[in-house]
């Protein structure tokens, strides 16, 4: 139990540290989506950090486990997590939407070790995540597929579509999440076209639904531990979210869905991100 | 008169024979594999066969994720749902990635037939002829098709196969060799060159051959390859014979019109006319009376190469 509540203080630690990342290169681009990167801070660490069996050393490894951020617009949180899971160096997530960068503006599977699906058109992740499952369980592999979508994200159809699929071919080595944070860049999704409601949705499509606190590191690995036991259902774990999660001034405006933080707004963030560390 | 094979048969044999050779090879289909032809493949190999439903948009998505997997993943519908549906899953989960992915999309152009404009597509060569590290073949016969399929597993990235509903006879013997990007001179002539795709290099072979009695004599090229497009023969074409015709069962925009004149404008300018559908949607009937109506027969393409020597040397 000692071990479990060290591995939860050093999950926490690095997902504090991937949040001052997402600050740092946001501020450097100077455009992006902080809110969304934020909101998904502690999910993206736990798969990265304690999940992921995946090797910066050998990047295109054949059973490796794949992870598709089908909410693409959230690129500097899996960027922060490849840079300090060693994939690329730290400093190179500073050239962020820059020309001549490998770190485009959404995640590009042709440029960036470790980015296993090219992602930002919305809704297009958990079908390539379904293809990569067949193709596993086809090839006998025991790796597993995971994948983040954005609850805005839910209103394009193709994710349902997908969603049928995954399950009518029990894609058990498919574990989704969806990052709840109900705000996209119009307002509150129930406001904007609701989706709700959602973990019911996905039940009644033949998934495997549980419902967590997605910054609650012991949840979050609770829910994965269980999602990896089930059999014959594609696993999801809806994961109630805060936009913005870290930062006081970010949190629940979708204003921070997708404009960068000024050079004052940056120390200010990093300022609560390093007291909340300590 | 030879026996008819359309080039939609000619994939479905051609996909289970690949299938035999090459287990990295996946196909999946959207609920129209006994039309496509892909069911072969289906009963032959199952485990590797995906029916993905009604759902074009993630046919494309699921093959982009096996062949990120390293599968090499043939995806057929119809050419209207294929390349229209699901163009941005092409776009953004295939050709931006230079994946794997193989679109046999059937069922191209008007001879579609009694179901009518709205499953009759005439804008896919130009859709996909339009992105970056697509390939599009556009096979005018049985063994085009196969040498078409073949090339497309053989090669590394997204390839869109153009195939049809109706029976088109053999052009080629038994010694033809496909060779991507490569033209072929399916006729030689010195006074004019059209050139054709699809079912309509047969009806350009027939235009040719009426021709003669007029003492024109017709260069008839197969362009069944659109992208990369074979501009040395099309511009030894302009050079040779100073008249061009071009022949599709496509719209006049952007398809094997739009890319020949591309070529011709910019390196070899000579009188061109484009035969094929004029920016127009298709309407149901039968296959032949719809060529008649829409003007792509082999008296259409004789008219047109008077028309384009009438202009030659003005």
């Amino acid at each position: 139990m000692e071990s479990r509540e060290k591995e939860l203080a050093v999950l926490k630690a690095t997902a504090n540290e991937i949040r001052q990342d997402i600050i740092r290169m946001l501020g450097a681009a100077g455009s992006g989506h902080p809110g969304g990167s934020l909101s998904a801070a502690d999910i993206v660490t736990a798969l990265y950090f304690k999940f992921m069996r995946i090797d910066p050393e050998n990047v295109k490894k054949q059973d490796r486990d794949r992870f598709i951020l089908s909410k693409g617009h959230a690129a500097p949180v899996l960027y922060a997590a490849l840079a300090q899971r060693g994939f690329f160096p730290r400093e190179e997530l500073l050239t962020l939407r820059k020309v001549g960068s490998r770190l485009q503006g959404h995640p590009d599977m042709k440029k960036v070790p470790g980015v296993d699906m090219s992602t930002g058109s919305l809704g297009q992740g958990l079908s390539a995540a379904n293809g990569m499952a067949l193709a596993g369980r086809l090839d006998g592999r025991d790796y597993r597929v995971y994948v983040l979508l954005g609850d805005g994200e839910t209103q394009e159809g193709q994710v349902w579509e997908a969603a049928m699929a995954s399950a009518h071919y029990r894609l058990d080595n498919l574990t989704a999440f969806l990052d709840h944070n109900r705000l996209q860049i119009d307002g509150p999704i129930e406001e904007v076209m609701s989706p709700e409601p959602l973990a019911e949705k996905w039940m009644a499509f033949g998934w495997d639904v549980q419902v967590i606190d997605g910054h609650d590191m012991a949840q979050i690995l609770e829910a994965v531990e269980k999602a990896k036991k089930v059999k014959g259902k594609p696993q999801m774990i809806v994961a109630e979210t805060v936009k913005g999660k870290g930062v006081s001034f970010m949190e629940n405006q979708a204003g921070w869905h997708g404009s960068a933080p000024k050079p004052e707004e940056v120390e200010k963030a990093l300022a609560e991100l390093l007291a909340d560390k300590l | 008169m030879t026996k008819k094979v359309a080039t939609r048969e000619a994939y479905g044999r051609a996909l289970a024979e690949l299938g035999k050779n090459n287990p990295a090879v996946v196909v999946l289909d959207a609920d129209l594999s006994k039309s496509t032809k892909t069911a072969d493949f289906g009963k032959l190999f199952p485990d590797r066969f995906f029916n993905m439903g009604v759902a074009e948009q993630n046919l494309i998505g699921t093959a982009a994720g096996l062949a990120a997997a390293g599968k090499t993943a043939f995806a057929s519908t119809f050419a209207v749902f294929a390349a229209g549906r699901a163009f941005d899953q092409i776009r953004n989960s295939v050709a931006y990635n230079r994946l794997n992915v193989k679109i046999a999309a059937t069922h191209a152009g008007i001879t579609v037939g009694e179901d009518g404009g709205s499953h009759q597509a005439i804008e896919d060569i130009a859709l996909m002829r339009s992105l970056p590290n697509m390939t599009v073949f556009v096979p005018a016969d049985e063994a085009e098709t196969a040498g078409a399929v073949e090339a497309a597993a053989k090669m590394d990235g997204p390839v869109y196969i153009r195939l049809g509903r109706a029976g088109v006879p053999s052009i080629h013997g038994e010694d033809f060799h496909f060779e991507t990007g490569k033209a072929v001179v399916v006729r030689e002539g010195r006074d004019a060159a059209v050139i054709a795709t699809g079912i309509m290099v047969t009806a350009a072979l027939e235009a040719a051959g009426a021709l003669t009695g007029e003492g024109i004599e017709v260069r008839v090229i197969s362009m069944h390859t659109i992208k990369p497009l074979d501009i040395d023969t099309i511009v030894s074409a302009a050079r040779e014979t100073g008249a061009l015709v071009t022949a599709e069962e496509h719209s006049v925009i952007g398809g094997l019109g739009g890319a020949v004149s591309e070529a011709v404008c910019e390196n070899y300018p000579v009188p061109l006319k484009r035969l094929g559908v004029q920016d127009i949607f298709g309407e149901s009937g039968k296959p032949d009376e719809l060529l008649v109506k829409f003007g792509l027969t082999p008296a259409a393409i004789a008219d047109a190469v008077r028309e384009v020597l009438k202009r030659k040397g003005q």
